[in-house]
């Protein structure tokens, strides 16, 4: 199939028609609204259902009963909104069931601005609701890549019973790159949605979907077989790109748009005669833990850094994973504000006269 | 090579198809591109600009910090952007709205009365492509005529008729800069 070329967040909505999502529920807010308009007008030619509910939560609880009646079902939002719908996303992974939830995220706290912006990396990947509970997080770097993403996010929500983030930014959002929606390279069995709440029968036990547990035996019982799940997630879907790693003096851990932006850091150090290298978590949960524990045995790195959008929160599971290792940095803009290549490069050149000396 | 492309002016000149018609005229012709919009609380008459990258390599980082190209349709463009041009690079000035010169003595400056040629079409709309069609006679980043298609894509079949104008509008730009000179 010939590429098109496609803003990152209509890429995104035409990815998830083309996975099967026949349902979507939104409520608007820059810097994703193009999903919410391009599913209000793609999703009824392909005979599914768009609803601008009143509210994040309504929207949230309408993907819950989707998800529940077996559909595969999306929302998106950007920040704030992501935070009105995190009651829901805690009940959707309390009852176990599947949807794909996009984030585009934008500079906060608060209602904060508009830009882009990673600060939402804590609230995705260390649950983001109460109790015991993480999403699997994709965090694309191209509208390719984001395509792809979606379109396996839904088989993975399906084959965990798990809801699953797609992290992205405003600019991957806004932005326009050539696409290609292709068939995904891995094909996966799923299971059949047995306990899906398709109307009963007498065929089949009668199927409840809940997250209510008042005996807190049943409760324990019930979030450690979640946790086992939560292993099997580990072992098998995460993704990650080292990038020049070879000989790298410094190795870099950056994610999504800002990796992009590290990648050509890179080259230019590449042209000083600087090495660095990059460690792009593709799956920010699980994260590729041992993907830095092994560069950071290895002799030649002296340091990692981590670059975000954010104050540093991504940071913390670099230093999780280094565990010492080697020394860990942080350089970070916040608030929609983007890193430019010659900061990142200077503080790059900072720590390199720091370790070296 | 590597085309790293800023436009910008204001909201309603049509910058943000500019931007649009040279990504997809890159992508056309098989290059790697990336088309980034500002988007603030932009409006028609505030600013606008979009960072273009037509590339033979995949595209890096999508913002473009150091231009290899700038075309600035108004005023507060040319004062914002004139300082992201490269050393020896291209910088595009709409000189119908701008009366400024560009202060800069290490980059090739081209003046072009995008409006005005655009008004002697029989329209004031084209200015963006009068410009487009300098930018492109000039570098040979893309061909006119792959922009020609990506425009025919972007405006649908109920305005094909706009089409021989813009082709014009093109070959008006692209005659402009004969006349340029390296300052």
């Amino acid at each position: 199939m010939s590429k098109v070329l496609m803003k990152g967040n209509e890429a995104i909505a035409e990815a998830a028609i083309q996975a099967g999502c026949r349902y979507f529920f939104g409520y608007p807010i820059t810097p994703q609204n193009e999903i919410p308009a391009y599913m209000a007008k793609r999703l009824p030619e392909v005979g599914g259902c768009f609803i601008q509910a009143e509210s994040e939560v309504s929207a949230i609880n309408m993907v819950y009963g989707a998800a529940g009646a077996g559909a595969r079902v999306m929302t998106s939002s950007s920040s704030p909104g992501i935070s009105l719908k995190q009651e829901g996303l805690s009940y959707i992974a309390g009852a176990e069931l599947p949807c794909v939830v996009v984030n585009m995220v934008r500079g906060g706290p608060g209602l904060g601005g508009i830009q882009p912006a990673q600060s939402d990396y804590f609230q995705a990947t260390k649950g983001g609701g109460h109790g015991d509970y993480h999403l699997v997080v994709l965090a694309p770097s191209t509208i390719q890549e984001a395509v792809d993403l979606v379109m396996e996010g839904f088989d993975i929500a399906d084959q965990y019973r798990n809801p699953v983030m797609i992290l992205g930014d405003g600019m991957l959002g806004q932005m326009m790159e050539p696409v290609e929606f292709r068939p995904l390279s891995s094909k996966r069995e799923l299971p059949l949605k047995t306990w899906a709440t398709t109307g009963y029968t007498g065929d089949r036990p009668r199927n409840i979907i809940n997250s209510l547990f008042i005996d807190p035996q049943a409760l324990e019982e019930h979030v450690k077989r979640i946790y086992q799940k939560y292993e099997e997630i580990k072992k098998n879907e995460v993704k990650v790109e080292c990038y020049n790693c070879e000989d790298a003096e410094i190795i870099v851990a950056a994610y999504g748009t800002t990796a992009r932006i590290v990648k050509s850091v890179i080259q230019k150090a590449k042209r000083e005669g600087i090495n660095v290298g990059l460690i792009r978590p593709i799956t920010l949960w699980p994260f590729p833990t041992s993907t830095f524990e092994e560069w950071a045995q290895r002799e030649h790195v002296k340091a990692f850094m981590s670059v975000e959008m954010s104050m540093g929160q991504m940071v913390e599971d670099v230093r999780l994973s280094v565990n010492g290792r080697k020394p860990v940095y942080f350089y970070g803009r916040t608030g929609g504000m983007v890193p430019e290549p010659n900061a990142i490069l200077s503080e790059i050149k900072k720590v390199i006269g720091g370790v070296s000396r | 090579m590597t085309h790293q492309i800023i436009i910008a002016g204001f909201g309603g000149q049509g910058i943000m198809l500019m931007g649009q018609l040279l990504a997809y005229a890159g992508m056309l012709e098989g290059k790697n591109v990336s088309w980034l919009p500002s988007y603030g609380p932009e409006m028609r008459g505030g600013t606008a600009n979009c960072n273009v990258i037509i590339s033979d390599e995949p595209v890096a980082s999508p913002i473009v910090t150091e231009a290899t190209a700038v075309m600035v349709m108004n005023r507060p463009s040319l004062d914002r952007f004139e300082g992201a041009v490269m050393r020896g690079g291209l910088l595009l000035v709409n000189s119908s709205l701008i009366d400024k010169k560009a202060s800069r003595d290490d980059i090739e400056v081209c003046y072009i009365p995008a409006n005005e040629i655009a008004d002697q079409l029989g329209n004031s709309r084209v200015a963006n492509m009068v410009m487009l069609g300098s930018y492109i006679a000039k570098t040979g980043a893309v061909s006119p005529a792959f922009v020609i298609e990506s425009l025919r894509k972007a405006l649908g079949p109920s305005k094909e008729h706009f089409i021989t104008l813009n082709e014009e509008a093109l070959k008006r730009g692209a005659e402009c800069v004969k006349e340029c000179v390296r300052r």
